[in-house]
């Protein structure tokens, strides 16, 4: 009793009266608590995060403050983990479809691993014993590309790609194909040193934390920035300039940047000239296969015109003196100029005047006019100089670095137009017309990056029974023949990927697969594995029609697509149509390898890799997706995963990682290779690898010397460190190619011109005559072509809020609290000329379909644009979300009103709705046209799809969470003090 | 010592990062469980401490948007503390801290009334009211390391935007902040005196022009430019 009352009057539990620190509680049991580090997977980004654990509960996830990506600091998503390891919706354990029961019914059975995985290896076998390309296997968010395209090349299957085809293959592939990187994964804007960055169709992004830090850093500095977006959210916020842009015209307004920097002389020529193909001489030879070619001397060496000499010569001899303009004639009698002519007499021409622009972007003449002579004044009269010696690739010696401080960051408002690839090659046009690549303040790559424009991988065309491709699925076709078509041309991969309809697909169409399949074009598969991906929802064009055809039967009863595998650890919508469902962990409860085989994440001066360990034990009966791969390819006795005896060869994941080498010495993990785990990134595989990640928070980093960090596509000393360990093939110089050459050749293909394989149809012809421009080259999206803009006036866009960014996670509880319902965003001014109300319900159509969806008005949405926050829409009952969730009801998609493919033309076969050289899925290219709906129809979303079925055992979700890791400790006033009024 | 938080609104991007990272410190705090309502239900809410509000000023093509993060601004004159009934919020003496003692307070909603700025909410669950302690429970945890000693909305913002101190020290960072960048009060009018402050935007960086040669069309351009070379 006494200790009572002496407890009520004193101000804590535990009071000393030492320091300040001493008469607070002891809040936090230290001595119960653990450190443990791994890698975030809320979204792409990659972060270190350190893990607090007590009792087997996460105390607290913060960033890694050593972790070359975050720095320290942490995103929603990543500070919202807890919230998905208690989500209700995740899977327990594996699933089969009820025999006799529909798909897509929901009837589940659940069934035991072993059970499982042996069904699933019997079919495979089959498979693999017959057609490999039976088998299809894509995969969305992942992380482990370079495990899951070995696995599928070592199956022998061509069908095999993950979501790229619907995200970033254009940024990829039009900086691989021009300056041998790109942004994001491939390179960074200089963030120390760049005085003027421009961010080009992002509100948010797959780096979502290194860009915070790097805006940061720049607005520290008095750097400005300017951001190209129709609407002003996410980084478009803290903007020093916003420039209110319409969909799909970047393309324009770059190469009219290009227009003003080129009148008025303001071109870096000592960069374009050394550095690029600028120089380099292409052949005019109308209505022959040579014209357009780079002219080459008898070596295949690219010819330039030495103005010393005056005299052709090898463009790639040291220290020629390479005329920059000029048309000349061969000793042949073939006439040619440089690309630089080439490149003048297209950008200077009035198409891409600032007037015009103007027309076409909706930005004013002026501002664009203003916005290039900023950048010139930033890129050549703030040019910065770092000391310090270094060689290049002829072995000159060079004082310093110069760097031009303007960079730039572009994604999905580029790439998913079906101008997107041409869009991004004109970004970097114009980033080389600064000399910004690779310098400092500029553009700089990230290890692995730069590569040779393009790498030098092809896809694999061939298969065979129970073989493994003799090339991996996905590559980079330089020319018809690398096309994956058969002899007289028609497609060989299931979504006709490097086909003629999409020649530079090097990430696939995994949007085409399931109506491909369906359709039996190019042919029927047998079985479709899906990781990760939400095919049968909101990572699908066209999302009713997809769900029927998943359950569209033949005429003899069986269903069209056999056998649909889905591998996830949640509920989704795309579960709910699976044969066979193979529950994965979250990422708190496994190994990774985010490898620098697969998708780095290097920074501009260092090496880095990192490794997921588990910081906590699945509750459930769930097994994660790489283990289970590496199980499955023991099973089916892959070459490469079998010993001498033909025996597994490895006992797990972990094992695999370890050991296993793509070539001698590379692995993919790069960190403390070698017997004694002393030798960085190429070295004997280390069987205490994963130890030496842990010991050292899960990441690797390896810090490039000072002489190799800038002007890497023709520093010697990169070049050849790059070729030792592996990166590149040869230590070549890169040469940017403002000039396409492989493009050229498909565009002649196109005309007939080539000498070698030809596209058979028409349409195929036309297409590449018109959008395999060598230059960079701006042209209307495709869609709006075939859609009146009287009848549909506006564009249609979507993005994803900050705290959902790339995430698995808009049915988490602390996440959904901030957004659970998303409404259509519109112009205000606009929207009132229609009798559209704030708040008010509308009809959205396009040739495609109809939805309703609650309309929100603001002021910073280019008139001619609506927008949406995509995925956060659900179908009823699924993601462990009461069906009456807001994100059932009053949520909506847009993707109802996407179609995969273009309106029908005449006879001609219908083309897939993406970009006609990458195959890049134009979701952003959609038109649409709004009304106001009745007083009755207001209040609920359409179109309504019906409830899914609760799993077996599901466990309704709880109506209240009261999370903690431990028991609170409270502080007290003193009732004293309380009774005297007196602060404590 | 007068402990409280500058936020910077030139960098604020309202990423939710602090709204979330406070969620996620303070369900386990002293203060917590901060319990979650129909978590996957159809209105699904929860006990927050920090929220941030997006606002536009101005119209289009001149608007522009203003995200800003809202907690409690441990007031000098905190009203909220006067109005307690029980006595159960107080105002710390030596750092300035406003808390609430979750033993004595009844939730009877008056301090949320009196808060100007929406920092306080009633944990339903709990019948108490609940608010930000400015992460007290990490601030002096000398076992936590030294730089790991802030607020964990301040520790995990990407931008930067966020920054903790003492504003009775006129070196500390947040002062100098206040200083240079001419911090301001939420609502002085008020009259509470808040002490959290935030930063205006930056004035927009000057960018010169590079004017180049007057401006030529191809014709003129490429007289100008034959015989221009480049050593390789």
């Amino acid at each position: 009793m006494l200790d009572t009352i002496r407890q009520l009057f004193s101000s804590t539990r535990t009071s000393t009266p030492h320091s300040h620190a001493d008469r607070l509680p002891r809040f936090e049991d230290h001595e119960t608590q653990e450190k443990r580090y791994t890698t975030c997977y809320m979204c792409a980004c990659r972060c270190g995060i350190e893990v607090t654990v007590e009792h087997e509960r996460i105390r607290f996830i913060q960033g890694n403050r050593n972790h070359p990506v975050n720095r320290g600091v942490l995103c929603a998503k990543g500070n919202a983990g807890i919230m998905k390891q208690l989500a209700p919706g995740k899977l327990r354990n594996p699933l089969m479809r009820k025999p006799g029961t529909e798909r897509g019914a929901g009837e589940f059975v659940e069934i035991e691993w072993d059970e499982a995985l042996e069904l699933l290896a019997t079919r495979l076998r089959a498979i693999r014993a017959t057609d490999p390309k039976k088998l299809a296997f894509f995969t969305g968010r992942d992380q482990m590309q370079a495990l899951t395209g070995l696995w599928a090349q070592q199956f022998g299957t061509i069908n095999w790609a993950a979501h790229g085809g619907f995200c970033s293959v254009n940024m990829a592939a039009g900086g691989l194909y021009s300056v041998g990187q790109s942004f994001w994964e491939f390179g960074d804007p200089d963030w120390e040193r760049t005085r003027y960055f421009i961010l080009w169709g992002v509100a948010e992004d797959h780096a979502s934390n290194p860009i915070k830090i790097g805006i940061d850093t720049l607005k520290r500095r008095g750097g400005k920035f300017v951001a190209i977006n129709p609407v002003r959210t996410g980084y478009q916020a803290v903007a020093d300039e916003w420039v209110a842009i319409r969909p799909g015209t970047d393309g324009m307004l770059a190469l009219s940047l290009c227009h003003v920097l080129l009148s008025r002389d303001l071109v870096d020529w000592e960069y374009l000239g050394r550095y690029t193909n600028a120089p380099f001489l292409v052949l005019d030879d109308p209505g022959q296969s040579d014209d357009g070619m780079i002219a080459r001397d008898d070596d295949g060496n690219p010819l330039v015109w030495d103005a010393a000499s005056g005299a052709f010569a090898n463009g790639m001899t040291p220290g020629v003196e390479a005329a920059l303009f000029g048309a000349y004639t061969l000793p042949d009698g073939r006439g040619c100029r440089t690309v630089m002519t080439h490149i003048a007499a297209k950008y200077l021409d009035e198409r891409y005047a600032p007037a015009r622009a103007a027309e076409v972007c909706g930005v004013p003449a002026e501002t664009i006019e203003r916005l290039a002579l900023e950048m010139a004044h930033v890129a050549f009269r703030e040019t910065i100089e770092v000391e310090c010696e270094w060689t290049d690739w002829a072995g000159r010696r060079h004082e310093r670095f110069i760097g031009r401080p303007v960079s730039m960051h572009a994604m999905r408002g580029i790439s998913a137009h079906s101008n997107g690839f041409q869009t991004c090659r004109a970004l970097h046009l114009l980033q080389v017309f600064l000399g910004t690549i690779d310098v400092p303040g500029g553009h700089r790559a990230k290890p692995p990056f730069p590569r040779h424009t393009p790498p030098a991988i092809r896809p694999a065309k061939d298969t065979a029974p129970d073989t493994p491709l003799s090339a991996p699925p996905l590559g980079f076709p330089t020319a018809p023949e690398d096309l994956v078509v058969d002899d007289s041309g028609q497609p060989l991969r299931i979504d006709k990927a490097y086909s003629w309809e999409a020649p530079l697909a090097n990430h696939g169409l995994m949007h085409m697969v399931i109506t491909n399949a369906v359709n039996g074009d190019p042919y029927p598969i047998d079985t479709l594995i899906l990781f990760m991906a939400n095919m049968a929802w909101n990572s699908t064009m066209n999302t009713g029609s997809v769900q029927d055809m998943l359950r569209a039967r033949d005429e003899q009863g069986e269903y069209k697509l056999p056998f649909l595998v889905v591998v996830d650890a949640f509920h989704s919508e795309t579960v709910n149509f699976a044969d066979l469902v193979l529950p994965d962990t979250t990422y708190l409860e496994r190994h990774d390898a985010i490898s620098v085989l697969d998708r780095p994440i290097s920074e501009p001066d260092a090496v880095c890799d990192a490794i997921r360990a588990p910081v906590l034990q699945p509750d459930r009966n769930v097994r994660p997706w790489q283990e289970v791969l590496v199980d499955l390819a023991g099973r089916l006795r892959f070459p490469a995963f079998v010993d001498e005896d033909g025996e597994p060869r490895y006992s797990g994941y972990t094992d695999f990682i370890a050991r296993w080498e793509k070539a001698p010495g590379i692995g993919f993990l790069a960190g403390w290779r070698g017997a004694d785990g002393e030798t960085p990134i190429r070295g004997a595989p280390n069987p205490d690898q994963w130890q030496r990640y842990i010991d050292n928070e899960c990441f690797f980093r390896h810090e490039l010397p000072a002489h190799m960090r800038f002007y890497r596509f023709a520093n010697r000393d990169y070049l050849r460190w790059a070729r030792d360990v592996g990166f590149n093939p040869v230590d070549d110089p890169i040469v940017m190619e403002l000039y396409s050459e492989p493009l050229q050749r498909f565009r002649q293909a196109g005309l007939g011109l080539y000498d070698g394989p030809l596209p058979p149809e028409g349409v195929d012809r036309e297409r590449l005559v018109a959008y395999f421009d060598p230059l960079p080259d701006y042209y209307q999206p495709l869609e709006e072509r075939y859609v009146d803009p009287d009848t549909y006036p506006f564009h249609a866009v979507t993005q994803r809020p900050m705290h959902m960014y790339h995430s698995w996670d808009s049915q988490n509880s602390w996440l959904r609290q901030i957004t659970a319902q998303n409404v259509l965003f519109m112009n205000r001014a606009r929207a009132e000329t229609l009798g559209i109300e704030d708040q008010g319900w509308v009809w959205v159509e396009s040739r495609n379909g109809r939805i309703r969806a609650q309309v929100s008005l603001m002021e910073g949405c280019e008139p001619n644009t609506v927008w949406t926050w995509n995925a956060i829409g659900k179908q009823a009952g699924a993601w462990g979300l009461d069906p009456e969730a807001p994100e059932a009801r009053r949520a909506f998609l847009v993707n109802h009103l996407i179609s995969e493919l273009l309106p029908p033309d005449g006879e001609r076969r219908q083309l897939t709705n993406s970009d006609p050289v990458t195959g890049q899925a134009a979701w952003y290219d959609l038109r649409v046209r709004i009304s106001p709906c009745s007083a009755e129809e207001a209040g609920s979303s359409y179109p309504e799809f019906p409830q899914i079925r609760p799993l077996p055992g599901q466990e309704p979700s709880p109506p209240q969470v009261r999370y903690a890791s431990h028991e609170p400790v409270r502080m007290h006033r003193k009732i004293l003090d309380i009774l005297t009024r007196k602060a404590p | 010592m007068k402990l409280g938080l500058v936020i910077d609104m030139d960098t604020c991007v309202g990423c939710q990062a602090c709204v979330v990272a406070c969620k996620q410190w303070n369900t386990s705090g002293t203060l917590g469980p901060l319990t979650d309502y129909t978590p996957y239900g159809e209105s699904p809410g929860g006990v927050a401490f920090n929220r941030v509000r997006s606002y536009e000023v101005d119209v289009f093509p001149h608007s522009k948007t203003v995200n800003m993060p809202m907690s409690c601004m441990h007031c000098e004159t905190a009203e909220c503390v006067t109005v307690c009934p029980t006595g159960a919020s107080y105002k710390r003496e030596e750092d300035g801290i406003v808390l609430v003692d979750q033993d004595k307070c009844m939730g009877c909603n008056l301090c949320a009334w009196a808060c100007p700025y929406g920092a306080r909410e009633l944990d339903e669950a709990e019948g108490t009211m609940k608010k930000c302690t400015l992460c007290v429970d990490r601030i002096y945890d000398e076992l936590l390391p030294e730089a790991d000693r802030q607020p964990a909305c301040v520790l995990t913002c990407p931008t930067g935007a966020r920054h903790f101190g003492d504003f009775d020290d006129p070196e500390s960072g947040v002062s100098r902040l206040v200083r240079e960048r001419g911090g301001q009060q939420s609502l002085p009018e008020m009259g509470y005196n808040p002490v959290n402050r935030y930063l205006p935007p930056r004035n927009r960086p000057h960018a010169d022009q590079h004017r180049g040669s007057a401006p030529e069309g191809l014709a003129e351009r490429l007289k100008g430019w034959l015989g221009l070379s480049v050593n390789r």
